[in-house]
């Protein structure tokens, strides 16, 4: 028998009482897994988003067009390093239902400012040197089982081919991945000049515009040189950081950050309410007990140590068991959720947070009944036993 | 019995504060016991016994005196070394046994050793020994629940002699038994200072339970106000 046998054989005593504290600790942790979750894959953009990128959109909105003689412009400001442009395709592979999100670029100075990308170099001249030629994103590649060479119609449901359809047909050119794991590989770039020949919607337009500044410093000066620059033109436009940007998408849905925090707020408010009474009224039930292994010869803080270990053994047991479900959870949806949240997962830093959170249960559910104890004085739990 | 003076209050006094005012329980108390006495204690109720208990185990401390046990002062010991003092040299017996109810027999008598460094079988051999002693060697696994009062009260023995403490004490021992089983536990308690040579202190109601003793001390009003040889 060891101090850890008395604990386990305290915390079962009552498995209704113990089975009830962990279902609330779990339903606590299975909140916190799933929404925390849920907040990551909402902000992974804003995360993964690049400091010193800017984006810069037509001023009447992001779906209105840009003349692409602003890109020379653009890579004139001070302070620019690099500018690339993008155009929205609006792909589907074979059903409207499965889309793709797919942009046509200009190759060579999209990989300038996106780099994070990840492609092996011949893979990448194959791209450059091929008009119909498609980069498509490592998961993207895995859901269709496409390859490099084979031949994909891709078709858009904003644009018509010249021919009269809706489809394109592009040639794999290379695979790419992203620099870190979170980097949303589920994408498709094509050919700007390829689009633009074969479209029917006139030509010389861009939907936005992506640069790289020398110093994230200066992001500010440079966003509001372009602005300046454009100002009182036909396309105005709006210049703000990439991060700036993602975030004011997102929050389009609601203040995800304040959703989130009063929930698990609320629920861990409740719960730690709910275990410190349970962990309180457990400990007065046993003063008698206290008192008699103080009597025979316990030490007050051995005591207070092993009330302690009680209460975070249990809050580890129900808030393990809780994030696991959570992690469960997770997995299962992702694949449904994948279209619109791609970066689903429940990572380390959240288990971590986890795991920090049930530390702090157990420490503020079991001090006080801990403190009880250790203060706890023999004979007058005796005489309050009598 | 020997002539070893094991406990020794000198002046002895204890007070409780009640509001504005104070009690006095004790004033200036002596008391010996030797080395393999059976005391019995007596009085009416509110006279001191227990108190008088609670500080020869060492879980009350006096208001003023003097505490000596085995030529060491324990009324100045700080809490955690009093605490190791009572780990090492007493055995508590308590009116209602005391016992872990999620322990069985075995794991209750136990528990003083997890307070001393012996190796796990040295512990599962004093644990035997000392059931065997109290006649409960067949009762190891059993819950305390799944035991008569009795039953309880020798594994409450058991736990109180299993690690060799040089006094027991004992409060109201067979208070809660019918007069066989009290006979029964009493006779061990005899036993275990007559053939083992425990000291023993008893605090009792029972005159019919006093007489198991070799002397009793009768407490009233917080001075001994008579003492008797029985044995």
């Amino acid at each position: 028998m060891s101090d850890f046998y008395l604990i386990y054989k305290n915390m079962t005593r009552k498995p209704l009482r113990l089975f009830l504290t962990c279902f609330a600790i779990f339903i606590a942790f299975l909140i916190f897994g799933a929404v925390t979750s849920l907040k990551s894959a909402l902000n992974s953009s804003v995360e993964l988003s690049a400091d010193n990128r800017l984006v810069v959109f037509n001023r009447i909105n992001f779906t209105q067009t840009l003349p692409i003689a602003y890109v020379q412009k653009v890579a004139a400001v001070d302070g620019v390093k690099n500018v690339t442009h993008l155009n929205w395709f609006g792909g589907y592979y074979q059903e409207p239902s499965r889309q793709v999100v797919s942009m046509a670029v200009d190759p060579e100075s999209y990989l300038k400012v996106y780099e994070e990308i990840v492609v092996p170099e011949d893979q990448k001249q194959a791209w450059f040197n091929n008009r119909q030629g498609a980069l498509v994103g490592e998961k993207l590649a895995e859901i269709y089982a496409w390859k490099i060479g084979d031949r994909i119609p891709l078709s858009s449901n904003i644009f018509t081919h010249n021919d009269g359809g809706y489809t394109w047909e592009l040639v794999v050119s290379g695979i790419f991945k992203g620099d870190t794991e979170q980097y949303d590989t589920r994408q498709l770039l094509l050919h700007y000049k390829y689009f633009m020949e074969t479209q029917t919607f006139g030509n010389d337009w861009i939907g936005w515009m992506a640069l790289t500044t020398d110093d994230p410093a200066i992001n500010e000066t440079v966003a509001k040189t372009i602005d300046d620059n454009f100002a009182n033109s036909q396309s105005e436009t709006d210049t703000s950081t990439e991060k700036a940007f993602n975030k004011a998408f997102i929050e389009q849905i609601g203040n995800i950050g304040l959703i989130i925090f009063s929930v698990v707020f609320t629920a861990f408010f409740t719960i730690l309410v709910v275990v410190g009474n349970t962990m309180a009224l457990t400990i007065r039930e046993r003063t008698g007990e206290i008192a008699v292994l103080k009597t025979l010869g316990f030490s007050s803080t051995r005591i207070f140590r092993m009330v302690l270990s009680e209460s975070l053994l249990i809050a580890f047991v129900g808030g393990l068991s809780g994030l696991a479900a959570a992690w469960l959870l997770v997995e299962g949806v992702k694949t449904f959720l994948a279209r619109f949240l791609p970066n689903l997962i429940l990572g380390g830093d959240i288990a971590l947070q986890a795991i920090l959170f049930m530390l702090l249960l157990g420490l503020i559910t079991g001090l006080m009944p801990a403190f009880q104890a250790l203060r706890l004085n023999i004979v007058t739990a005796f005489n309050r036993q009598q | 019995m020997s002539e070893e003076v094991l406990f020794q209050l000198k002046g002895v006094s204890k007070n409780f504060v009640k509001g504005k005012e104070t009690i006095s329980i004790f004033e200036s108390l002596n008391m010996e016991i030797d080395c393999g006495d059976f005391v019995a204690i007596m009085g009416p109720s509110g006279s001191g016994k227990t108190t008088l208990l609670n500080m020869l185990g060492g879980v009350d401390q006096p208001s003023g005196g003097e505490v000596w046990f085995d030529s060491e002062r324990i009324d100045s010991l700080s809490e955690g070394a009093l605490t190791q003092w009572r780990a090492r040299n007493i055995g508590f017996i308590f009116q209602f046994y005391n016992l872990m109810p999620m322990l069985n027999a075995q794991r209750n008598v136990e528990l003083p050793l997890l307070l001393t460094n012996l190796s796990k079988s040295q512990r599962r051999h004093n644990v035997e020994t000392a059931l065997a002693l109290v006649g409960l060697s067949d009762r190891a696994k059993h819950m305390p629940s799944e035991m008569s009062g009795g039953q309880q009260q020798r594994v409450a023995i058991a736990r109180a002699i299993v690690s060799d403490p040089k006094l027991i004490l004992c409060d109201e021992p067979t208070g809660d038994l019918d007069r066989a089983t009290a006979d029964e536990i009493l006779e061990m308690l005899q036993l275990l200072n007559r053939d083992h040579g425990k000291t023993i202190v008893m605090v009792t109601h029972d005159p019919a339970a006093a007489k198991y003793a070799n002397r009793t001390l009768h407490l009233d009003k917080g001075q001994f106000v008579q003492r008797e040889i029985v044995a």
